[in-house]
């Protein structure tokens, strides 16, 4: 309180000066006058008596000037002052402005930009009411989010902790508004969604439970805001109208309001509709089969007063109770709750790892700008130090001196953190409407919010006291009669000696951060591109992907089957396509089907005793061989393996090693799945990966697609004609044989985009923060370099008059930078390594113990020592001694 | 005029204080007061008196306002608050612990052994 009421006294002070002068100039004027009336009195003429008066009262503009002072109302002014000092200084000297200014700029927006992320995707809850109390329900011990929605009802009926249970699962369906039929992503929703969340619609209204009266019972669709504002232009007449959806008619209700996009941070559905629609949103209707966990997310609001492990408890036991209940299809039911924004646990943790690394590495950089501005603010402390011994020669404060200087930083870290600000700002808006993967909606919603503000003002404050505070103890210790008897030589004593002085553990902490750095986007980049080399299990090269979903255009069973056949016909005639296959979902685009499965001596077919849980796709015969994927031993699949033949699978290696022992042994061996069916391996293909690039291998089983049908499907057609000229021929084809159909085209390169988007955006982002840290060392060693070879520049002459050789003389100037640099690259090497470990949860193969990694980081840092030094070092060589002792 | 005593630093702020504990007075009246209580002893410049009574109101210890002097003139009058009236004992005492020491220290020395 004391503090501002200080502050307003002050301001009170400033601007009410010309208020106070008048009430202080009439004070005085009545105490002249008073004494002027004694005068008066004691015999003299009035006016003789006031001139009197006046020459004894003494000087008054000097007393106003020190009832000014008294009052402290001269803080501020002197602040002003202060500030056009500054200004003056710093205009002085533009270049040094410039850069310092450009450094912070850089480091602090890099700093902004990585808190924006961090801001957006961790620390900004949810916009809903109640975030904090909102939980996704996870079970067993990978804490798993997909659920049956068999398990799901009994949840949410026999729980006592959740005020309401909600589930929903994201579905692509073909959306027809009237005009043009397009792929639209949404969300497939129990009925209660909406009231569970405690969402109120902007337009129209929300269906609710009662709505739903059994399977195709509710045919409606909440949009989302942008896709109403997008798709209908705010048309409030929406409300209503039937659109089609898989060529099924759906009544819109209403309208979600603009802030809400569901309950993941990256994923915004375009609409809501409701679960019971399952049959004809994707083709089929598992809602009464406790086996098909095909529910993405479990999530609802905590009631209040109840503890997470109190609601653990309340969950595990219902978990006991549907073991007990249902032993074929629960195992491991045991609960776990977490944020739902970002999936849960499945991506949440690796997520916040990644960011908070990110952060603390752009804070290192923001730490190393600083150290790079201290060691400038230094050196030019001492430039100015014959300038600031005479300011205290002549009687200014120690003070008043360190003001300045501290005014001069905040003014520079100031201008650097608005510009910095603005970069980022305009950064984090191109990142927001950015579409990572043009397939999916995925969104990263990085707008820059009040706390973004707030965090780029108090960095840049830090910063500017931090750098500030540098060349305080300079300042204080400087003795004015030593620096003014000492000229313009012999600039403060003690910093030129082999003492390790604070501007040298500054710069080896730079290099060190730098190095770190350069190790850590080293080890990424090495990382990706060994990733984009390795084996898949397929040949991404010379194929191109046909995503489409016969479902969409309303095809199911047989039609399906028949239309999925004259498509790999028809697509197989074109000039150029080698072959054309056909599998149910493409492996690493970003999603799997799992099945458990069992060994043929198991006759107790429960999920407990399954022998493993492996990937399960749907293929077409020449799908291997468009594929690229080798061909261990036995056959392929072949249009012999149809619906009235035996039932037969191609499993991947570790199926085979896993399950039957050895390859050699699998083969015409049987296996079972939960529902008792025997299949026999007829073929071993090579083993790949599947949902991810980091995952660890898991099996895989190849089933035909004619006995197995699917309504999923991808087309990979091989060829060695260029994309660009095949595509369009390919959708023109598959158009001729039904133009309702949506197709997704691309090459099979691009379609690693989505499994590759987690390196490239760690790579990149680490890249640009390496290339920002090596930026900055460059800097700071060339400035130190640089500064220690005019200082010296003296004494090299006369070296070089006695007859020094050039090494000598380079190694006289330039040996403690180097030496510095060394230092510096070995510490950060080392942390960098150790820094590297966090990377290979994210980077496919990301070692730092690669001779590449390691022979990388030294050369980096020796161009870097190179870059910096090779000015001074020119400098140094061209002192021509004769030039130099003459101008003494 | 040369019998005059030098004012200590600080010592001023004492004085005023000193002069308006007996009631409220005007700028021109403490000067008056101090040259009457002190028997003109000290030497203050007219001036002077001012920054220190504008510091002595912003630290809370006179409170000002504007009235009619014995003259018939505006003036304004200066009055102790209670943290004033505190402030003046402390002082005193203060500054008669040190004058004694002063005047003990600088007294007739005891001779040497």
């Amino acid at each position: 309180m004391k503090f501002f009421d200080s502050i307003r006294f002050r301001l009170a002070t400033l601007f009410q000066r010309s208020e106070m002068n008048a009430e202080m100039e009439e004070e005085l004027r009545s105490h002249i006058q008073h004494r002027a009336d004694d005068l008066e009195r004691s015999g003299l003429a009035r006016s003789e008596a006031e001139r009197r008066a006046r020459i004894e009262f003494g000087g008054r503009e000097k007393y106003k000037e020190e009832i000014h002072h008294a009052l402290g109302g001269n803080f501020i002014e002197t602040c002003v002052q202060d500030l056009r000092f500054s200004l003056r200084q710093l205009r002085k000297s533009p270049w040094f402005t410039i850069a310092a200014v450009l450094t912070l700029a850089l480091a602090i927006g890099a700093n902004t930009v990585v808190f924006g992320v961090l801001n957006a995707l961790i620390l900004r809850p949810l916009n809903l009411p109640h975030p904090q109390s909102l939980f996704t329900i996870q079970h067993g011990g990978y804490r798993e989010q997909n659920s049956s929605y068999l398990d799901y009802l009994d949840l949410r009926e026999r729980n006592r902790s959740f005020d309401d249970v909600t589930a929903y699962i994201m579905v692509p369906v073909g959306l027809d508004t009237g005009s043009n039929p397009s792929q639209s992503w949404g969300y497939e929703v129990t009925g209660n969604y909406f009231d569970a969340l405690g969402m109120q619609p902007y337009l129209g209204r929300f269906f609710h439970d009662a709505d739903e009266h059994g399977p195709n019972s509710a045919p409606y669709l909440v949009l989302s805001y942008a896709y109403w504002h997008s798709q209908f232009q705010d048309d409030r007449n929406v409300i209503g109208r039937v659109v089609q959806v898989n060529k099924h008619p759906f009544t819109i209700l209403g309208v979600a309001p603009p802030e809400f996009n569901g309950t993941l941070v990256f994923f915004f559905p375009d609409f809501w509709a409701p679960m019971v629609q399952q049959e004809q949103l994707q083709g089929f209707n598992v809602l009464n089969d406790r086996n098909e966990r095909d529910i993405f997310m479990v999530l609802g609001h905590m009631k209040t007063g109840v503890t997470p492990a109190q609601a653990i408890g309340d969950l595990n036991s219902v978990g006991s109770y549907l073991e007990k209940t249902y032993p074929k299809t629960e195992a491991d039911m045991t609960y776990s709750l977490a944020r739902p924004s970002l999936v849960g646990d499945s991506m949440g943790p690796g997520l916040k790892r990644f960011v908070t690394g990110m952060m603390l590495l752009s804070g290192m950089i923001l730490l190393a700008a600083c150290a790079n501005l201290g060691s400038l603010f230094a050196a030019r402390a001492a430039d100015r130090s014959r300038e600031v011994a005479l300011r205290l020669a002549l009687g200014s404060r120690r003070s008043r001196i360190l003001r300045g200087v501290f005014t001069e930083a905040l003014l520079l870290s100031l201008f650097g953190g608005a510009l910095g600000l603005l970069g980022s700002v305009a950064l984090l808006r191109q990142l927001s409407v950015w579409h990572p993967i043009p397939e999916y909606p995925m969104h990263v919603p990085v707008y820059a919010d009040r706390s973004v503000y707030l965090a780029a003002l108090l960095l840049a404050l830090v910063s500017g006291f931090l750098f500030g505070a540098v060349p305080v103890r300079q300042i204080l210790r400087t003795n004015p009669y030593e620096v003014v008897k000492a000229g313009s030589t012999g600039i403060i004593a003690g910093s030129t000696g082999r003492r390790i002085t604070l501007r040298d553990v500054l710069l080896v902490v730079q290099i060190a951060i730098c190095a770190v750095l350069v190790t850590s986007s080293l080890v990424a980049v090495r990382g990706l591109v060994r990733s984009m080399h390795s084996r898949f299990g397929f040949v991404p090269e010379n194929a191109i992907l046909v995503d489409t979903t016969l479902r969409l255009a309303g095809y199911s069973g047989d039609r399906a089957l028949a239309m999925q056949r004259r498509m790999i016909n028809t697509l197989a005639t074109l000039p150029g396509v080698k072959s054309v296959g056909l599998i149910s979902r493409i492996p690493l685009g970003g999603g799997t089907s799992t099945d458990d499965v069992f060994t043929d001596q198991t006759t107790d077919l429960r999920t407990a005793n399954a022998a493993g849980n492996v990937n399960v796709y749907q293929i077409s015969p020449e799908y291997f061989h468009a594929a690229g994927t080798a061909l261990l031993a036995g056959r392929s699949i072949s249009w012999q393996d149809n619906k009235d033949a035996p039932r037969v699978a191609v499993v991947s290696e570790l199926f085979a090693t896993r399950i039957f022992g050895t390859v050699a042994n699998a083969l015409g061996r049987y296996y079972k799945m939960a529902d008792g069916t025997r299949i026999q391996v007829v073929g071993i293909v090579e083993q790949g990966k599947y949902y991810l690039l980091t995952e660890n291998p898991k099996p895989a089983v190849f089933l035909p697609f004619m006995q197995s049908p699917t309504g999923l499907m991808c087309l990979v057609v091989r060829s060695d004609r260029d994309p660009q000229q095949l595509a369009p021929e390919i959708r023109s084809k598959l158009r001729d044989l039904d133009s309702g159909i949506p197709l997704y085209i691309e090459t099979w390169t691009e379609g690693l985009g989505i499994a590759l988007f987690p390196a490239r955006a760690a790579t990149v982002s680490l890249g640009v923060l390496g290339l920002l840290g090596a930026m900055l060392s460059i800097t700071g060693i060339f400035g130190m370099a640089a500064y220690s070879v005019s200082r010296r520049l003296r004494e090299l002459g006369i070296r070089m008059a006695l007859g020094a050789k050039w090494m000598e003389v380079l190694k006289a100037a330039l040996g403690r930078p180097l030496k510095l640099l060394f230092v510096g690259s070995t510490a950060g090497l080392l942390l960098g390594v150790l820094a590297a470990r966090v990377l290979s949860y994210i980077v496919y193969e990301a070692s730092p113990r690669d001779p590449m990694v390691l022979g990388g980081v030294v050369l980096v840092m020796l161009l870097l020592g190179l870059l910096a030094t090779w000015i001074p070092a020119q400098r140094a060589l061209s002192v021509n001694p004769l030039i130099l002792l003459r101008e003494e | 005029m040369n019998d005059q005593a030098q004012l200590l630093p600080g010592t001023l702020d004492l004085l005023i204080l000193r002069a308006v504990s007996l009631g409220p007075l005007h700028g021109y009246g403490i000067l008056l007061r101090i040259g009457q209580i002190s028997a003109n002893a000290l030497l203050i410049e007219q001036g002077a008196l001012y920054p220190g009574l504008f510091r002595l109101v912003r630290q809370g210890l006179l409170k000002a306002s504007w009235g009619t002097s014995e003259n018939n003139r505006r003036a304004k009058f200066y009055e102790l608050t209670v943290a004033g009236r505190k402030r003046l004992q402390e002082e005193t005492d203060s500054w008669n612990r040190l004058a004694g020491a002063i005047a003990a220290a600088l007294g007739p020395q005891p001779e040497e052994a």
